[in-house]
């Protein structure tokens, strides 16, 4: 017992001396500038928690569950109904607010949902004993799941294709979520192109956005410079990408693992440095803007076009409603994503593709097969940078404007993390983690700073609970036995 | 088979290894060797740890570029100069190799580590991706004759069942005859083994110096052999190059080796001392 007090004294100090400062003082904007306040409550609050927690782990963790499920259960409930009747602003004192131990109404709902998550599970080991190896345990549920989503693919496929499709016209589809469904889609695409390279061939790249951003520029100078239309340069955008993938590829043909990741890092910021500086043609930190909108077949969305063009909603006999143009765009990369998405899943069963996978598995045995590492590679860093360059040409004609700051270290790390937390390879894991970084943030903008801090959070989470991502699962691309098309 | 005694005079041998010489700043780890191996043939290469066997073979499939020395492959009537050529051009060439540690892509199935063997021809078949991409018949064809060939060296090895599977969950002594099947399915003229008997049960020895005999015996298939299983190497061996120090010591048919007294110095030390 003495040493349960110990370690739970120690944990509390370990959280004084990490946190003290950042809770314990803000700076507020008062009239005549700026002033220190001190949060002591908050301060005591998250002492007495991080000690009476550990202090339930312990107990739980030597058999002795009951006293956490006990006071757990009945903290959690007055938590709870605490949490009912304070207003969620403080704008004026309510003695329910007042009564919450933490001043931040979001970090109260923090600490009754891992409140309630221990005192459940307090309960569990009561009931059925000690649960032995809980990682090993939740790690071979998720991969069942895993499994089975793989295996009914068949089903859920066609029913979130459907869903994709039709979500424009469900009554959830206003301005603000078509505008975050457009963006989750463009990160799915760039997650999938991305994939191609590290989940297939294996090549950890931190540089991806580079590939966005020559895409992105290269549509933007070729629309304003020479007035090309957008289905015209998006082939060339996704050539320029390509090309700038197999420049990339060639000086780190012989890297690997870290070393790889640290020259691909190198050339992404090289990238983004050379659009700020280069100012005779990129415009410089001013960024190109006019960039011309996609167009419906030559139909423009536009309340009243110029002279001698037809406008997309006089064409087709309807009002005009700006949102037209946004679920039009929303189409556009929906296309683009599920294009890139057959492109990998028939890549994969050719040549080429196995080749890729067994580059990553093993390069020396597959130069003694005699497979060319350096082509292959080549072509894996080429058409993944092509997926990432035609998804930059829809970016720069969507915003209609782009600077360098949009192609920042970050977004390559927002990619790289969706493709890692999906499961390296699996194509609806992309498809759950860009709902989950991009979707769910977005959506969340209320929640402020807590958003970025429950973000890191989940990946910590995910890190620690499924090291290999959230769907990772490997289907044969060939089978002997059984049907011989190999799901995805 | 032929007695190997004739075999290092042949005028056209499989392979000819003439001064390989490989330095490693000072270290000279294989100092003027020569050999050859005829074809359809077993060469075995034996020596103490250290002896600079598997120098040998990083030569012969480029994962080293020797110091000194020539290394011909004949095959069809063409000589191949080894030395001069990268790796993957050495097994398009017809140098297939199995490694010392297992190198199987061990997360891909069993078949699949089988059809990647065959990378060169079906990337012909499948016009370089553009034709598989719009799934054209003669990839899926080639495709199927891969399969094929496959499923061959999958029944020969024992492994049908287990095709579908990881490489990564076989057991040991399986992992090693599909590696000697994946580098069959690369339809090699030269077949190098680097200790293919390590870590296997008598039993497991005992088959695979069946599948060895058959492969040289049905498939005209010149193997050499790194091993330190001597009852393997005295069994099935056509001819035998020992090796000590990086230097040849000695090459011979299985007897003369048996009897060779420079060979007993190797590898019992020298009587007296």
């Amino acid at each position: 017992m003495r040493a349960a007090l110990k370690e739970s004294g120690l944990a509390s100090l370990v959280m004084l001396a990490l946190m003290a400062l950042m809770v314990g003082v803000r700076i507020a904007d008062v009239p005549g500038g700026l002033e220190i306040q001190w949060r002591y409550a908050d301060v005591i609050a998250a002492l007495v928690s991080v000690f009476f927690g550990r202090l339930g782990l312990i107990l739980m963790r030597e058999g002795r569950p009951m006293s956490m499920a006990v006071v757990g259960g009945v903290v959690s409930v007055v938590l709870l109904v605490l949490l009912v009747i304070a207003p969620i602003s403080d704008a004026e004192p309510h003695w329910a607010r007042a009564a919450l131990p933490f001043s931040g109404y979001v970090v109260n709902v923090l600490l009754l949902i891992v409140l309630a998550a221990l005192s459940l599970r307090a309960v569990a080991i009561m009931r059925r004993g000690p649960i032995s190896a809980p990682s090993q345990a939740s790690e071979s549920v998720m991969d069942r799941i895993s499994a089975s989503v793989q295996e009914y693919s068949r089903y859920i496929v066609p029913f979130l294709l459907a869903a994709a499709i039709l979500f424009p016209f469900t009554p959830l589809a206003d301005r603000q979520m078509v505008d975050i469904a457009i963006l989750v889609v463009t990160y799915v695409m760039l997650g999938w192109g991305l994939n191609i390279v590290v989940g297939l061939a294996g090549l950890l790249d931190l540089g991806y956005v580079a590939f966005y951003a020559v895409g992105a520029y290269a549509y933007a100078l070729l629309a304003t410079e020479m007035g090309l239309g957008f289905w015209l340069c998006l082939p060339f955008a996704g050539m320029m990408a390509a090309l700038a993938g197999v420049i990339l590829g060639f000086p780190v043909l012989r890297l690997r693992g870290d070393y790889l990741a640290i020259v691909t890092l190198g050339f992404g910021e090289m990238i983004r440095i050379i659009l700020l500086n280069w100012y005779e043609v990129t415009n410089g930190p001013d960024g190109i803007s006019g960039i011309p909108r996609p167009t419906f077949f030559g139909l423009p969305f536009v309340r009243s076009p110029a002279e001698g063009v037809e406008s997309f909603h006089s064409f087709f006999g309807m009002t005009y409603a700006p949102i037209d143009r946004i679920i039009f765009l929303y189409y556009v990369i929906l296309v683009m994503a599920l294009i890139t998405n057959q492109f990998t899943l028939r890549i994969r069963k050719l040549p080429v593709g196995r080749a890729w996978e067994a580059l990553r598995e093993d390069e020396t045995a597959s130069q003694s097969l005699g497979i060319n590492p350096r082509n292959t590679k080549l072509t894996a860093f080429g058409i993944g940078a092509m997926f990432g360059g035609f998804a930059g040409s829809f970016f720069a004609t969507r915003q209609g404007f782009i600077s360098p700051e949009s192609f920042t270290f970050i977004e390559s790390a927002v990619i790289l993390a969706i493709v890692v937390l999906g499961g390296m390879g699996s194509q609806i894991g992309v498809v759950l983690a860009a709902i989950l970084l991009i979707g769910l943030p977005e959506i969340f903008r209320e929640l402020q700073e807590f958003r970025m801090l429950a973000f890191g959070a989940a990946m910590v989470l995910i890190m620690i609970w499924r090291p290999r991502g959230l769907l990772a699962f490997r289907a044969p691309t060939i089978r002997l036995f059984g049907n011989g098309t190999g799901k995805r | 088979m032929t007695v190997a005694a004739g075999i290092v005079e042949s005028a056209h041998p499989l392979l000819d290894v003439e001064h390989l010489t490989m330095r490693f700043g000072g270290l000279v780890a294989i100092d003027d060797v020569s050999f050859a191996a005829a074809p359809s043939d077993i060469t075995a290469i034996i020596g103490p740890n250290g002896a600079g066997k598997t120098t040998v073979f990083n030569c012969l499939t480029g994962f080293y570029r020797p110091t000194v020395g020539r290394l011909t492959l004949r095959r069809n009537g063409q000589e191949h100069l080894l030395e001069r050529m990268e790796g993957h051009h050495i097994a398009q060439a017809g140098v297939a190799r199995t490694f010392q540690n297992i190198r199987l892509f061990s997360q891909m199935s069993v078949l699949e580590n089988l059809i990647v063997a065959q990378h060169n021809k079906l990337m012909g078949a499948s016009g370089f991706t553009v034709l598989g991409l719009i799934g054209m018949r003669s990839y899926s064809d080639a495709e199927a004759e891969a399969v094929e060939l496959a499923k061959y060296w999958l029944e020969k090895t024992e492994l049908v069942e287990r095709a579908d599977d990881d490489a990564g969950n076989l057991a040991y002594g399986q992992q090693r005859r599909l590696e000697i099947a994946r580098a069959m399915c690369t339809e090699p003229a030269l077949l190098c083994l680097d200790e293919p008997a390590a870590g296997l049960n008598p039993r497991e020895s005992a088959e695979l110096e069946d599948l060895l005999l058959f492969i040289r015996d049905t498939h005209d298939v010149g193997i050499l052999l790194i091993e330190h299983d001597m009852s393997v190497v005295m069994e099935i061996s056509d001819h035998i190059v020992v090796l000590d120090y990086g230097q040849k010591i000695a090459d011979g048919t299985p007897e003369e080796i048996r009897k060779d007294p420079a060979v007993i110095r190797a590898y019992l030390g020298e009587e007296g001392k």
